[in-house]
């Protein structure tokens, strides 16, 4: 059991009309691993993430998790996959009608049907755990700056303590020292949780900190995949454009539409 | 070019759209009945559904009443025919007036801010955010406003064909002069319970309609603010629509032999 990759994505193809977003893709997640997924925007990251979380069906492929398929279940099967998983959103999506607390008990007491004031126990310990006091429980979203919003859905995504945890663009919007501090604050989270994490992002510092092996993704398939202190040294032209930022490589950047 | 091409193409889009609000439609059903239900939901979509939505009703059927009483006491004063006014008021408001405007006023108050904030919801993923949280949204967003709308709008259409009826006495017996316990014997007389009735089944179609093009439209909201604003619109011609059309096909099943 142990030696059956967390996630498994295999064959993944998905395209919206005659755009085609995912093809073939490729790539497994082993237990307890942080995988980063690069790549440049509208390369299909989002769409890979949701696919696996079950919020758009693929047109063809396999998705596994801990051995098992999930891709065609029924919905009462779904729901028990979908019990293992946190994600962050990169716009944080917490629910405006909702005040902190009860933002980051939503799970808990929906999902789980735990009683008011433990979930509330819980949800003020797990804000204490991204930095946020007591205090902050009281407020609602719309109050909040971008940062302490990231982090109030970062405790939210792991209220349940979830065995895979999707990080959609972290520090997207961030400057870079709240940046530094939600990719700190991940890193510890899923260390503490003993989490498999999968996360898209196009920062590469972010990606540097927080993975244990990076991916990279383009025109919807993985192009390149290894351990994290390889990634300068991958001698993959794409991967090496990307790094470094640069306009002129492989990579041709639709400027105008199409 | 093929002339008939943009017409096919009209078709297959029409006939999409009803395919997927058909599903749509189905699916929330199914999720009214099923557990988990959320009466705390259930109950606050009521409480802004049926109370907040008071003062517009009220306002529309008092007015209703009022220009019905008016509007029939210079037409019929030619034939002599003054004494048909309580009855025209009562069986106009209860059978159709009631009904339609109240429909039609809370597809405006109320279809319009499901589409914006299930819209908004949509847009800002918080819809996705409700599914990886092990919550139906289905069963969070759309079952409640159903249930509700289709709870509340007879209670509100009651009302409405009380002031309107009201409506109608004001201006009969303080403008036109009828004596008063005439004109209510008259109305009372002319009530039926058929009448009524066909009036509260159309109103309970009436909240279905209005929750459904409501969620539907927010929910398949796409791009941001435009998407949201297109789909508040929508919301409100589609559900006015149907409306209109639900009306008359349920006319046709009470009265038409």
């Amino acid at each position: 059991m142990t030696d059956k990759p967390k996630i498994k994505i295999s064959g993944l193809s998905k395209r919206f009309g005659s755009n085609v977003v995912l093809s073939q893709l490729d790539l497994e997640v082993g237990r307890g691993e942080s995988v980063v997924v690069i790549g440049g925007s509208g390369v299909g990251k989002s769409v890979m993430i949701k696919c696996v979380l079950g919020l758009i069906h693929p047109d063809s492929g396999s998705i596994e998790i801990d051995g098992a398929e999930t891709i065609g279940l029924s919905e009462r099967d779904r729901d028990a996959i979908g019990r293992k998983f946190g994600m962050l959103f990169q716009g944080a999506a917490l629910f405006d009608s909702l005040n902190v607390w009860e933002n980051v008990a939503f799970g808990l007491i929906q999902g789980r049907g735990l009683d008011r004031p433990s979930a509330r126990t819980i949800a003020h310990e797990k804000l204490g755990a991204v930095g946020l006091g007591a205090d902050v429980g009281r407020l609602y979203p719309a109050e909040l700056s971008g940062g302490m919003k990231k982090r109030v859905a970062l405790a939210r995504a792991i209220a349940a303590e979830p065995e895979i945890i999707f990080f959609d663009e972290p520090t997207t919007g961030l400057d870079p020292i709240m940046g530094d501090v939600i990719d700190r604050l991940i890193v510890d989270c899923v260390r503490q949780l003993g989490a498999t994490a999968l996360s898209i992002t196009h920062d590469m510092a972010s990606a540097r900190k927080i993975a244990d092996r990076i991916a990279m993704i383009h025109e919807g398939r993985i192009i390149w995949a290894g351990p994290t202190g390889d990634v300068d040294a991958s001698g993959n032209p794409y991967v090496e454009q990307f790094i470094h930022g640069n306009a002129e490589g492989p990579i041709q950047m639709q400027v105008r539409a199409l | 070019m093929n002339v008939l091409a943009p017409l096919g193409r009209v078709t297959l889009i029409f006939l999409a759209a009803t395919g997927r609000i058909v599903l749509f439609t189905a699916s929330s059903l199914s999720h009214c009945v099923r557990p988990p239900i959320y009466p705390r939901l259930i109950g606050r979509q009521m409480i802004d559904i049926g109370y907040y939505s008071l003062p517009v009703v009220g306002l529309t059927a008092v007015f209703t009443g009022m220009v019905l009483a008016l509007q029939s006491y210079t037409g019929f004063s030619r034939f002599a025919a003054e004494s048909a006014i309580p009855n025209v008021v009562v069986v106009s408001i209860t059978r159709e007036l009631g009904p339609v405007l109240t429909g039609l006023m809370v597809a405006g108050r109320i279809g319009a801010s499901m589409a914006a904030e299930i819209g908004t919801m949509r847009v800002t993923e918080q819809i996705d955010a409700l599914s990886t949280l092990s919550t139906n949204p289905f069963k969070y967003l759309v079952a409640p406003r159903l249930i509700a709308a289709f709870a509340m709008l007879p209670l509100l259409v009651v009302v409405a064909d009380i002031i309107g009826i009201m409506g109608g006495y004001m201006v009969g017996v303080h403008k036109l002069g009828f004596n008063a316990s005439i004109y209510l014997d008259n109305s009372w007389d002319a009530m039926e319970v058929l009448d009524v009735v066909s009036g509260l089944v159309k109103a309970a179609a009436n909240g279905l309609i209005i929750a459904l093009m409501g969620c539907y439209h927010g929910y398949h909201s796409r791009g941001g603010a435009q998407g949201v604003g297109a789909a508040t619109t929508n919301a409100v011609v589609s559900a006015s629509i149907l409306i209109l059309t639900a009306n008359y096909v349920i006319t046709e099943l009470f009265f038409a032999i």
